[in-house]
């Protein structure tokens, strides 16, 4: 098989296994640091056993996330060397930076969130969570620094055939790096409100925990529909900058093959690329190019102004993108209905809703997935948009059968740590196990 | 640029250093497992493990990360390169990474015994995997014009690199001992000081032993200190601190033996970066084309920016690292552990 190919299965695979754990890691950390001030401004031991339980969920993420994640550091270097030389000196600043400035400071404190409430000062302990939250959102804007200069780089110039840098902050606040990074932390933060949402409705229909599971579905489900509904605007800001810096992508995102004035919003279609066309369409005339450029008239681009080398896998680009905003659209409905539930004070006998909200615990993290699908495969075939192709950027020095050896390696223990981080959280929810963690405060209260 | 080059050639040892020094508590704790063979003495030392492993393990990340910003070309080289020996040591990093996690989480004593192996294993193949690594890029390995290692896997276990990575599991193991003998009961205490006594002796050995090779099959690998006899300095660093560890084990304060075996592998990273100076990556097949500081390194305006970054950074790292070290280990015996550990599991 081929060397390229089986490197960006690996690359697929190892970071989109990683990233179902930073954006719940994210949105959990601010989730428990909000929990943590209730209890230091209340005094009230409630939120202080809420943040415990919540902790203890963090940690095993966290784990699983720092294991998963340890790959990600070599990667580039052990299946992409042509790309490391011709990009390390802008590419390794940010990930060095994501290093120094951000992920020791989350991963110092999250041992002391998780194992210092008895070992340390209390002052030290109080600063964690916040450390934490801090650290986990920092290091992903030196992730997403990474990744959108190689969607749309900027601050550099070819020199010595290689890219190299001229201006530090033209590469850092690249063209998609503040939309992607909005959109990419809003969509942690619903993560992570969803999951305590789903996890909370699960310990009500199970009639455990109860006063706690009330209290958390409560902050999880405000926090999850400001987040939700702020995402409509976050994701357009982001999908307009795509449309003005990544044309093609945005053409195969949207199934638009005929650049068009007035282009007509899809919300749902079959694609068939090899008629360039899309069928069974259901579309809002004139929306597009409003939405695009605020002028119903304005021209999008459409696939066939590209030659077709540069065209992206248009079905992966397409059928990820339009379950990505359905889904979006659902959870904003999901998540008003709770609220208008929880304002009429029924939400916490509603089975309906509660069963709902178990079911829909999965579906941010595919939300995730499908949305970094479309702007990873979007992005082909280039690696660095525009700049470098992928085919031209995979180390040439090993051999295809070693890559098949980690890539079966790899496979194996990511479904092993997927298996155990489910046995984990599920078994933590088990009554009986997490009284342990607090039991002791029971005693005291 | 030259000295910007230079400073990044040492900020990479640093991290490097800092690594080998800091996680080489929890990587010689696990390593030493197999003398701590009793679940009670493992949990007490995964007690004091569990809170500082994860932020050590940044070092080796940062220092990653580092490499690639301003050496490029060597990682992409040595990375591509020793390409199923990394693979290796990512399994290793993550077996032991989960293994430290997750034992925590279920109170069975096959789940605990479990994990503790794992730990174990995948500690010691951490240590030895990375001496390896140096042993091959002391010695030099075969490069073609492009900077792409052309030999195959097994060459890297040569005789030397496996001299190298006993070395580095030696060390290591001193490292773990030091921590145990800093916050152990009086039983414990006596055990690592056992351990540390006969490490001390058997990485002495090794490294006599290593140094006699390289007179004889490395030669090269002394030019820089015949030209610039300061260097010297630092094997006569290192040399000192063999021989005030023994004194030191058997007279002085608790903490100390940790403090000499911290030096220590301080001046042996700096005795490695004195012998290949200017080379990141020697090249064996072709001296003259190897990977140096100067044709392998970032432009000049990625290398200042990184120090920028590096110089606000790094201190404000040790300052927050070193309050969370004094907290979880400020005047507190190992016993103390076992039982607070002991109660953290029961209850």
């Amino acid at each position: 098989m081929d060397a390229v190919l089986l490197s960006r299965i690996q690359f697929g695979l190892t970071v989109g296994f990683h990233f179902l754990f930073p954006p719940l890691t994210i949105g959990l950390a601010w989730i428990i640091y909000f929990m943590q001030r209730r209890f230091h401004q209340t005094g009230e031991m409630l939120y202080r056993q809420m943040s415990r339980f919540w902790v203890r969920i963090l940690a095993v993420t966290f784990a699983i996330g720092v294991a998963s994640g340890i790959v990600m550091e070599f990667q580039f270097g052990t299946n992409w060397a042509e790309y490391s030389r011709y990009v390390g000196d802008i590419f390794g600043a940010p990930l060095a930076a994501e290093g120094i400035l951000a992920f020791f400071l989350e991963s110092a404190f999250i041992g002391v969130l998780i194992w210092g409430e008895n070992r340390v000062s209390p002052t030290l302990y109080r600063l964690s969570s916040l450390l934490v939250a801090i650290g986990a959102t920092l290091s992903a804007f030196w992730i997403i620094v990474a990744n959108s200069w190689m969607q749309t780089p900027a601050g550099y110039h070819i020199a010595g055939g290689r890219a190299e840098l001229t201006s530090f902050i033209q590469a850092v606040f690249n063209p998609s790096t503040l939309p992607r990074y909005l959109h990419t932390i809003d969509a942690s933060i619903i993560t992570g409100a969803l999951f305590v949402v789903g996890i909370s409705a699960w310990l009500l229909l199970k009639n455990h925990h109860k006063k706690m599971a009330r209290e958390s579905l409560r902050i999880g489900l405000i926090v999850a529909v400001i987040a939700c509904v702020l995402q409509l605007f976050l994701g357009h800001y982001h999908a307009v900058q795509v449309a003005d810096t990544q044309p093609a992508k945005f053409a195969a995102m949207e199934g638009l093959f005929e650049s068009e004035q007035g282009a007509p919003l899809l919300l749902f279609g079959l694609i068939d690329p090899e008629n360039r066309t899309v069928n069974s369409k259901i579309e809002v005339p004139y929306f597009l190019s409003l939405f695009v450029a605020a002028d119903p008239n304005y021209e999008v681009q459409g696939l066939n102004s590209f030659p077709e080398t540069d065209w992206p896998p248009i079905k992966a680009t397409f059928y990820t993108f339009h379950p990505m905003t359905w889904l979006g659209g659902a959870f904003i409905l999901f998540t008003l209905w709770g609220v208008w539930l929880l304002r009429r004070g029924t939400i916490y006998n509603h089975r309906l809703f509660q069963r709902l909200a178990v079911i829909a615990i999965p579906f941010p993290f595919i939300v995730n997935e499908l949305g970094w699908i479309t702007a990873e495969v979007g992005r082909q075939p280039w690696i660095v948009y525009g700049l470098l192709r992928t085919a031209d950027a995979a180390s040439v020095n090993v051999p295809a059968a070693q890559i098949l050896a980690s890539l079966v390696m790899f496979s194996l223990i990511y479904i092993l740590l997927l298996g155990l981080w489910i046995f984990l959280i599920t078994r933590h929810l088990k009554p009986g196990i997490d009284e342990n963690i607090s039991g002791k405060e029971a005693a005291s209260l | 640029m030259i000295e910007l080059q230079i400073t990044w050639f040492i900020l990479v040892g640093v991290l490097l250093a800092g690594f080998t020094v800091l996680a080489g508590l929890d990587l010689g704790a696990g390593f030493l497992f197999y003398r701590f063979r009793s679940a009670e003495e493992r949990e007490a030392i995964s007690y004091n493990l569990r809170p500082i492993w994860g932020v050590n393990q940044v070092w080796l990340l940062t220092g990653g990360g580092a490499l690639f910003a301003a050496f490029p070309r060597v990682y992409a080289g040595v990375f591509s390169g020793f390409y199923l020996a990394l693979m290796l040591l990512l399994l290793a990093l993550v077996l032991r990474a989960v293994a430290i996690e997750v034992k925590p989480e279920v109170s069975s004593d096959r789940w605990g015994r479990f994990w503790d192996e794992s730990y174990f294993t995948g500690s010691t193949l951490v240590c030895l995997l990375l001496g390896v690594a140096m042993g091959n890029l002391l010695a030099g390995i075969p490069l073609d014009s492009q900077g792409n290692y052309t030999g195959g896997f097994w060459d890297l276990l040569n005789l030397f690199a496996i001299g190298t990575g006993l070395y580095s599991i030696s060390l290591i193991a001193l490292q773990g001992a030091g921590l145990l003998m800093t916050a152990g009961s009086d039983q414990l205490r006596q055990k690592a000081g056992q351990i540390a006594a006969r490490y001390w002796l058997i990485s002495l050995f090794l490294f006599l032993l290593l140094t006699i090779y390289c007179f004889i099959y490395e030669p090269q690998v002394f030019a820089n200190y015949r030209r610039f006899p300061l260097l010297y300095g630092l094997p006569a660093l290192l040399i000192i601190c063999y021989a005030v560890y023994p004194v030191a084990l058997k007279k002085m304060a608790a903490q100390v033996p940790l403090l000499v075996s911290s030096l220590l592998i301080l001046a042996l990273w700096g005795l490695l970066g004195g012998a290949m100076f200017p080379a990141l990556v020697p090249n064996s097949a072709d001296p003259s084309a190897s990977l140096t500081l100067y044709n392998s390194s970032s432009s000049l305006l990625t290398l200042k920016v990184m120090l920028v970054l590096a110089v606000i950074g790094i201190p404000i790292v040790l300052f927050y690292i070193s309050a969370i070290y004094r907290q979880f280990f400020a005047g507190r015996s190992l016993k103390q552990s076992i039982d607070n550990s002991a109660s953290e599991l029961s209850h």
